[in-house]
């Protein structure tokens, strides 16, 4: 009897909870998607650019550039991403601020994106710095040695050497970050930043319709993941082409 | 610079296979080069400044409660790997040769949890399903209700899914690698189908899957703190109440993040020596 008297009740309800218009929270979780998906690009592009240097650092670097790089890798994957956000959230700022005033200036408010970004994106380096490293010691090192012998600066090398060659290689790799980095978005909700998840978190607390939001939810994240595979593979494909394919080659 | 020059006219005596000794000289000249060992001075003096010049006379008040955490951390990483794992053989098993009427919900499955957080699957099952359940009275009614009224075993079952939708495509990579021949031999040894599999396929799909699984179980201990946030008491959530109670921001983060640095450690060390006594010349 129970069960009659609340499914009717529940489907005609899931459209008008989810609805974007006014009384719907579709636009609230919409625009946490858009939050998100903000702060995972920033948090990619950083640890990008973090892992190109920490590649490079680990790499061609000396001895003690090479061993700092590896504390940063090894800390960073080894503490939870959790206690990470929270350590650079709450500590990252206090600390930015102590040194603020201590210089004489106004205390900031760093805004939530920002703080997300770059948090992500320090976890992201380091992982993006091992798969980068390992691309660029999978190309063939005559390449390298040619365009050096060729007297080419490292700048110039790096641009049209190292980079193109390695990106075939790294690609899986990076693919596999941005997928992490879209999901990694979710802790933030953690520190209180409204992405997808607290704004799902808020419309099932306020409706009580906990399922409906969580599984409307879920569905966007598996939808970014699954749109963001089929790019990837095609950009794989792409820059893969004229190689021999991966798994015949298994 | 004449004691240099003096140590060097002593001649070493030409060897001519000196890669015995070479080899000795220079792993021990790599083990601690000068610049390593101001790296480990500067952090031993980071470590030192921290425990005198921040606070810690909270520990022993919260020792009792850390000791706790960190007990209920370690046996959730262990219930859901064991849970995940036994989860993970068939999931990947279907996906390597099973019918397709297996494979593709297997699949379906590993595909949903990896493309999922796992933050949003416990907030699922544990606001989701822990709102329906009071709705019916023969699950209040029943015994199990003592338990499903708690958070833990939301958290167990989240994270034990996660583990087995992650691994369960590294097994199905792991059973689908065994070569072939393998088993074609041991059906013309006559071996029943599960003598087969218990005997041939899973122990070389574990072996090929052992480097991976350490890796994951790594990931895993580092979701375990996500169960805080449905209020299991973990290591993680003790460094939060404590951080709540005086107000320190470093301190307890600091010790956290050492905590489980060290579980980390003891993992990929145990996992090693596990790898250590498979013998390695498979396949």
């Amino acid at each position: 009897m129970a069960d009659a008297s609340i499914i009717p009740a529940g489907i005609t309800g899931i459209f008008d909870l989810l609805s974007p218009v006014a009384p719907g929270w579709g636009a609230n979780l919409l625009r946490g998607l858009v939050r998100s998906l903000q702060i995972a690009f920033g948090a990619f592009g950083m640890g990008l650019i973090i892992g190109t240097f920490g590649a490079y650092g680990k790499l061609y670097g000396g001895p003690i550039v090479r061993d700092l790089a590896a504390i940063y890798t090894t800390l960073v994957r080894a503490v939870p991403e959790l206690v990470m956000i929270i350590l650079l959230y709450y500590a990252g700022t206090d600390l930015i601020n102590r040194i603020l005033e201590g210089l004489g200036y106004q205390r900031v408010d760093i805004s939530g994106l920002v703080a997300g970004i770059v948090v992500l994106g320090f976890v992201q380096g380091a992982y993006a710095t091992e798969v980068l490293r390992g691309a660029i010691k999978s190309i063939p090192q005559g390449e390298i040695e040619a365009a050096r012998a060729y007297g080419m600066p490292p700048t110039l090398m790096m641009r049209r050497i190292t980079l193109p060659a390695m990106l075939p290689h790294a690609l899986p790799g990076l693919a596999n970050l941005w997928l992490i980095s879209t999901k990694d978005t979710a802790l933030l909700a953690v520190v209180g930043f409204s992405e997808l998840t607290l704004e799902t978190r808020q419309a099932a607390g306020t409706t009580k319709a906990y399922m409906t939001f969580y599984l409307a939810a879920g569905a966007l994240y598996l939808f970014i993941t699954l749109f963001s595979s089929v790019i990837l593979e095609w950009v794989e494909k792409r820059a893969r082409r004229g190689m021999p394919s991966v798994k015949e080659a298994r | 610079m004449s004691n240099a020059l003096g140590e060097t006219e002593i001649e070493v005596p030409i060897e001519t296979f000196p890669i015995h000794k070479e080899k000795d000289s220079s792993s021990q000249a790599s083990k601690l080069p000068p610049h390593r060992i101001v790296l480990i001075l500067i952090g031993l003096a980071l470590v030192a400044s921290a425990a005198l010049f921040m606070r810690w006379d909270w520990l022993p008040q919260y020792g009792g409660l850390i000791l706790q955490g960190l007990w209920r951390t370690i046996w959730i990483l262990v219930v859901t790997v064991f849970l995940g794992f036994l989860l993970a053989v068939p999931l990947g098993l279907a996906q390597a040769s099973g019918p397709a009427i297996l494979a593709i919900p297997a699949r379906a499955f590993c595909t949903v949890i990896r493309g999922t957080p796992l933050l949003v699957q416990l907030w699922l099952l544990y606001y989701g399903l822990g709102s329906l359940f009071p709705q019916y009275p023969w699950i209040r009614g029943s015994e199990l209700w003592p338990y499903l009224r708690q958070a833990w075993p939301y958290a167990v079952l989240a994270l034990t899914l996660s583990y087995a939708g992650y691994e369960g495509e590294v097994m199905r990579g792991a059973f689908a690698g065994v070569p072939k021949g393998q088993l074609e031999s041991a059906r013309a040894f006559g071996m029943p189908r599960f003598t087969i599999f218990r005997r041939i396929w899973l122990p070389q799909a574990i072996h090929r899957a052992l480097p991976t699984l350490a890796g994951e179980a790594v990931l895993q201990l580092k979701s375990t703190p996500l169960v805080a946030t449905i209020t299991v008491v973990d290591l993680y959530s003790v460094a939060s109440r404590v951080r709540q109670d005086t107000f320190l921001t470093y301190e307890p983060l600091l010790l956290l993040a050492a905590g489980y640095l060290v579980i980390t450690g003891i993992i990929v060390m145990l996992f090693r020596r596990v790898e250590r006594l498979i013998p390695s010349k498979l396949g």
